[in-house]
């Protein structure tokens, strides 16, 4: 076990490497940052000198070099547009976009299995049909439109839930939290709500396709058969082995969530971290962006560890099945 | 029973109508931006140091019609051509009660044009600033500097003292690493002072009781919150979460003008959108030798080719200014004369571009942004429309504006679009130093298609010196129509600006799309 942490360690190490490059690469097609950053009719010598401070003269590689050399000493260097350390950007937004995340991925698990249970117990029941053909609707409209017409909907006509931000929110110690007020409450509604859509419609068509698959297995048939009470059989014996490959999918899947919310907070303005790095993209702010996609590839090696590690756990097949690969490796 | 429900409804309506003058001298405003930060001598973005006038105030400032007002200075009067003397007001206080002195002006003026002072190109004339007394200072000057009030209208002034006690003195420098005090506190003598921020989300000020100023807003706190999203902001305000929003989308001004409660306001900007010309031996991606636009003739002809009236009541809703010249009406340097258009004629285009040797036209690159200007890349698609009726073969590219700026200012475009608002100076030398002369270190910096014209050189080095502001006006009057004449640059119209506000909310919606809540009111 710890050679397998130790190997996961350096793969990760391997993959923010590999992410910052490729992003060094592409910010040469973003444009001249320069040209965010002084007057427009700043002239050609003050854009050199700003040009020169920056590095910005320096090869590719010298600047990606420098990059790497300062993020492993924590440093990931200033914002160009808010003029303050990145690492503080990131630890004042982080905190939205975690809660943000966290109320999504519990949403989609609390509504998608109840949901994926009933259309596969009633597959022919009116309420399944209605469900099943709602659920591919959420699947094939894009974010974005879902989230306007939410704002439409409960903001603007029925004048419920806010259009955007975080509500009031608690600072406990460097953690700002909206869990602790009524307005940061039903902030979260609408945006989690958006955001947990697709994995929403996900789980549920999972859970529904695996509980129809074991549905039919020999040994739900002969539960029956002893006369065991519907409900023992549908949620001791069948959701149990459901389950298993619902906790991959949903593993993976909350990095995606990560992703996602770069939408969900520019269409709810939630101040958290894909909303930084918009605009860090419309900007050119170069620290910021780097230092967003290595912290969120390293958020994804954790998860996708943490998955292995726990299917280890959760199927014992697994553990014995690694001994005889290796032998055939040799 | 009926009556009942109807009373009980009446009364419920009251007292929500009731509920709402409660909260009125509150302004709830959205802007497509945050500030960068609380530090106006540390960026150059005229949204940002514009919000933050509601906090720190300039020695002059500009008045609801963009004229030059005193603000911290009573009165000033020229020593010398090159020494300004500033009499400042005299109790003033900044926000935390410290006496505003001389010794603040000459802190923050020095501040503002350190070396490592991001801003030090917005005041390029000041050598030195000199305390003569506790309220005189004196501005020792490279040379004559006509536009100085103008550039000092963006000069904000720190409390030295407090600089001093939170080590502040030296400007924030973002690219070397550190995080100023400044950046996260304020300390003004402005209407407004600042109560809490958080950044991207909130910031909230309150009306300072102790301005000097008579006060012409009604307003006792700020909440200020940015909405990138154009969908998102509009919804803000129809849903009464938000009361005014600047900018608002122009393409929802119908939808927003026809609910109840809110109301646009519309009005042709600052900002002058122009194209570009490549001037240079050889165009980037063109079909024939040399380059073609050259050729003052075949310049007018691409002139002549667009139809601009078209253009504003298609695309632009009714809602923009064509413009013949290269300012704005409210920009000194303008006169009605040379704001007229030369008028769109494709049979005229044909046979100059015939005239000129280029009977089946040619090829050349076309570059807009599009997320710069109101409807920029539809603009744009007209414009290579309705070029191609005149037998031109654009090759039109559009694309973010952070890669356009890149590309046009390297001269890699053969035409390109550029807006030009002449803030902050407000005064035709803005374009004529950064469009029009040629360039060189300092000068024509937005000339990269490399127009040359002696006469237009040495006109604005006498406009940049000329202290008598008549005779100022005229030279820049006789250089927009050198410039006119010759085609030096295409220009097609003022954008309109859009703000909407709830029906409650009444602002002054000034030309350079800057909202300065000091004239709001709320009833």
């Amino acid at each position: 076990m710890p050679l397998f942490i130790l190997r996961r360690v350096l793969q990760a190490v391997m993959v923010m490497l590999t992410v910052a490059f490729i992003a060094f690469l592409m910010f040469r097609f973003l444009g001249d940052p320069v040209n965010s950053i002084v007057s427009q009719d700043a002239t050609q010598v003050e854009r050199e000198q700003v040009r020169e401070r920056l590095g910005l003269d320096d090869p590719l590689l010298v600047q990606y070099g420098r990059f790497v050399v300062d993020a492993a000493r924590g440093d990931f260097g200033m914002s160009y547009r808010n003029a303050r350390p990145v690492s503080a950007l990131l630890a004042e937004r982080f905190p939205a976009t975690a809660e943000l995340v966290l109320v999504a991925a519990l949403m989609s698990l609390a509504i998608g299995i109840p949901f994926g249970i009933y259309t596969a117990l009633r597959p022919r029941g009116v309420l399944s049909q209605a469900l099943q053909i709602v659920s591919l609707i959420g699947i094939s409209l894009p974010t974005f439109v879902t989230g306007i017409l939410l704002i439409l909907c409960f903001s603007v006509w029925l004048g419920w839930l806010p259009s955007f931000g975080r509500g009031e929110v608690v600072d406990i110690g460097w953690w700002s939290t909206g869990f602790l007020t009524a307005s940061g409450l039903k902030a979260l509604i609408l945006p989690s709500f958006m955001l947990c859509i697709f994995q929403l419609t996900l789980i549920m068509r999972l859970v529904r396709a695996e509980m129809l698959e074991v549905m039919r297995t020999d040994y739900i048939k002969f539960a029956r058969a002893r006369g065991l009470k519907a409900r023992a059989i549908n949620f001791r014996h069948a959701l149990k082995n459901t389950l298993i490959p619902v906790v991959t999918i949903f593993g993976l899947q909350l990095g995606g969530l990560i992703a996602f919310a770069i939408i969900t907070e520019t269409v709810f303005q939630w101040p958290g971290m894909g909303a930084l790095f918009i605009q860090a993209v419309n900007f050119t702010d170069v620290p910021v962006m780097a230092a967003y996609l290595v912290l969120v590839s390293l958020i994804f090696v954790v998860i996708n560890t943490s998955v292995d590690l726990l299917y280890n756990v959760i199927d014992p097949r697994l553990r014995t099945e690694r001994k005889p690969a290796t032998n055939a490796g040799i | 029973m009926k009556r009942l429900l109807l009373a009980a409804t009446a009364a419920t309506l009251v007292g929500l109508s009731a509920a709402a003058p409660a909260s009125a001298a509150e302004i709830r405003y959205a802007s497509a931006g945050d500030i960068y930060g609380l530090d106006p001598h540390s960026m150059t973005d005229s949204f940002s140091i514009n919000f933050l006038q509601h906090i720190y105030e300039p020695l002059v400032r500009y008045s609801k019609d963009l004229k030059i007002e005193p603000a911290l200075a009573e009165r000033w009067e020229a020593v010398q051509p090159d020494v300004v003397r500033y009499h400042l007001r005299q109790g003033v206080k900044f926000h935390d009660g410290a006496a505003f002195t001389a010794d603040d002006v000459v802190v923050s003026l020095k501040r503002a044009t350190h070396e490592k002072s991001p801003i030090k190109g917005n005041l390029p004339a000041l050598k030195d600033v000199v305390k003569i007394d506790d309220f005189t200072v004196d501005l020792h000057l490279t040379g004559p500097t006509p536009l100085l009030n103008n550039f000092l209208t963006n000069m904000s002034i720190f409390d030295a003292g407090w600089l001093e006690a939170n080590n502040a003195v030296e400007p924030v420098n973002a690219q070397q690493g550190e995080e100023g005090f400044t950046t996260r506190n304020a300390n003004g003598t402005g209407p407004f002072k600042l109560e809490s921020r958080r950044p991207d989300a909130q910031t909230v000020l309150l009306a300072n009781e102790d301005w000097w100023d008579t006060p012409q807003h009604n307003l006792t706190k700020i909440i200020h919150t940015p909405i990138g999203s154009d969908a998102t902001r509009v919804a803000a305000l129809l849903s009464g979460e938000i009361d005014i929003i600047v900018p608002s989308p122009l393409q929802d001004a119908g939808r927003i003008a026809n609910s109840a409660g809110v109301k646009v306001l519309e009005a042709p900007g600052l900002r002058t959108i122009m194209m570009g010309f490549n001037i240079k031996d050889e165009l980037n991606d063109g079909d024939v030798e040399g380059n073609p636009f050259q050729n003052p003739a075949v310049r007018k002809a691409v002139y002549q080719a667009i139809n601009m009236d078209l253009i504003r009541d298609r695309i632009m809703r009714g809602k923009s200014r064509n413009a013949g010249a290269l300012v704005a009406p409210e920009v000194p340097g303008f006169d009605a004369a040379v704001n007229e258009r030369f008028a769109h004629d494709l049979e005229a285009a044909k046979a100059a571009l015939a005239e000129a040797g280029y009977p089946n036209g040619f090829q050349f690159n076309m570059n807009c942004p599009n997320d710069a200007y109101v409807n920029d890349e539809e603009i744009c698609q007209a414009m290579a429309a309705m070029l191609a009726q005149a037998g031109l073969k654009p090759k039109l590219v559009t694309e973010a504006r952070t890669l356009h700026f890149q590309k046009a200012l390297a001269g890699q475009a053969d035409l390109f679009m550029l807006g030009w608002a002449t803030l902050p100076m407000l005064d035709g030398y803005s374009v004529l130093s950064a469009m029009l002369h040629s360039p060189d270190d300092k000068l024509g910096t937005w000339n990269p298609g490399g127009y040359v014209n002696a006469k237009l050189d040495e006109l604005t080095e006498q406009v940049d010196v000329e202290l008598d502001e008549e005779k100022r006006r005229a030279l820049m009057v006789e250089a927009f129509a050198i410039a006119r004449d010759e085609v030096a640059w295409l220009p097609l119209h003022q954008q309109p600006l859009s703000w909407a506000t709830r029906d409650n909310v009444h602002v002054e919606q000034t030309a350079d799309d800057l909202l300065r809540l000091w004239y709001a009111k709320v009833d």
